[in-house]
């Protein structure tokens, strides 16, 4: 949970070189025009999470999934979203498999060798993975969760 | 808010040529997390809406851009947000944190005029 509503924002950084990328360069962009894109993007966030959610009630899932979030952008009338998201999601979903295959060897000689420093690496990455643990799929992705970090 | 800029500022930076996405999935989670109804998400729907949000931000910055005041001047200002979030359709739903300025002198006026109309009742 979010303890701090800052923690509810996105980081400036990362806000500001996305806006930079996108636009000519040499456009100067108002902090305060920053800081409203930032704010805009945590509100995108919580409507498409609302949205999303709404398709996974109807279908009495609990887990949202990525046919949720692409219906919600088609609902929330940005579906000139939707294949760069699909094109995306390809690629993500082919490195993780790479990611996963590699991994698994190197996994089970590590697990081996450090049980006890694993589990303190564990603690450090949160609650994050007892909530997916509701997920069926759990397992994977917390090995995946662990692969990107 | 500058601390927490800090720590999440230095933690973005590498792991994201990678994915092919910048923002940091923990705090769109985070975000999505905060909502009520939701239980929990897959990795694939967080990763999209990571992108989605990318997306957005791009694609807000641009439409702005374009239909703002600022192509002369090559600068972004609030005031293009704010005239974008009102005429476009689909980014009507961020009135709300982008409201349009309004200068203080003005608004006394209005609220005059609407005292002077009630008036003439």
């Amino acid at each position: 949970m979010a303890e701090r509503p800052e923690d509810l924002n996105l980081p400036n950084a990362v806000i500001t070189r996305i806006i930079k990328e996108a636009l000519p360069d040499g456009v100067n962009v108002s902090k305060e025009a920053r800081r409203a894109i930032s704010q805009a993007a945590s509100v995108f966030v919580l409507y498409a999470t609302s949205c999303a959610n709404n398709f996974a009630m109807k279908a009495k899932r609990k887990t949202l999934n990525a046919g949720d979030v692409l219906a919600a952008m088609e609902e929330m009338e940005f579906e000139r979203f939707l294949e760069p998201l699909k094109e995306a999601l390809e690629v993500y979903k082919k490195g993780q498999k790479g990611k996963k295959e590699v991994s698994e060897q190197k996994r089970k000689d590590k697990e081996k060798k450090s049980d006890l420093e694993s589990d303190k690496t564990r603690e450090e990455e949160e609650e994050e993975e007892e909530r997916m643990e509701e997920e069926p799929d759990a397992e994977n992705e917390v090995e995946e969760e662990e692969v990107e970090n | 808010m500058k601390m927490s800029q800090n720590t999440s500022d230095k933690d973005d930076q590498s792991p994201s040529n990678k994915k092919n996405i910048s923002l940091p999935i923990s705090r769109v989670r985070l975000i999505m997390k905060s909502s009520p109804d939701v239980s929990s998400i897959n990795q694939d729907a967080l990763f999209l809406t990571t992108k989605a949000t990318e997306l957005f931000v791009q694609h807000l910055a641009v439409s702005s851009f374009n239909n703002g005041s600022g192509k002369e001047t090559n600068s972004l200002s609030y005031s293009d947000l704010a005239n974008t979030a009102e005429e476009t359709e689909t980014f009507h739903f961020l009135t709300d944190i982008l409201p349009k300025k309004i200068l203080a002198r003005d608004y006394l006026k209005s609220l005059e005029q609407m005292q002077e109309e009630e008036a003439d009742y």
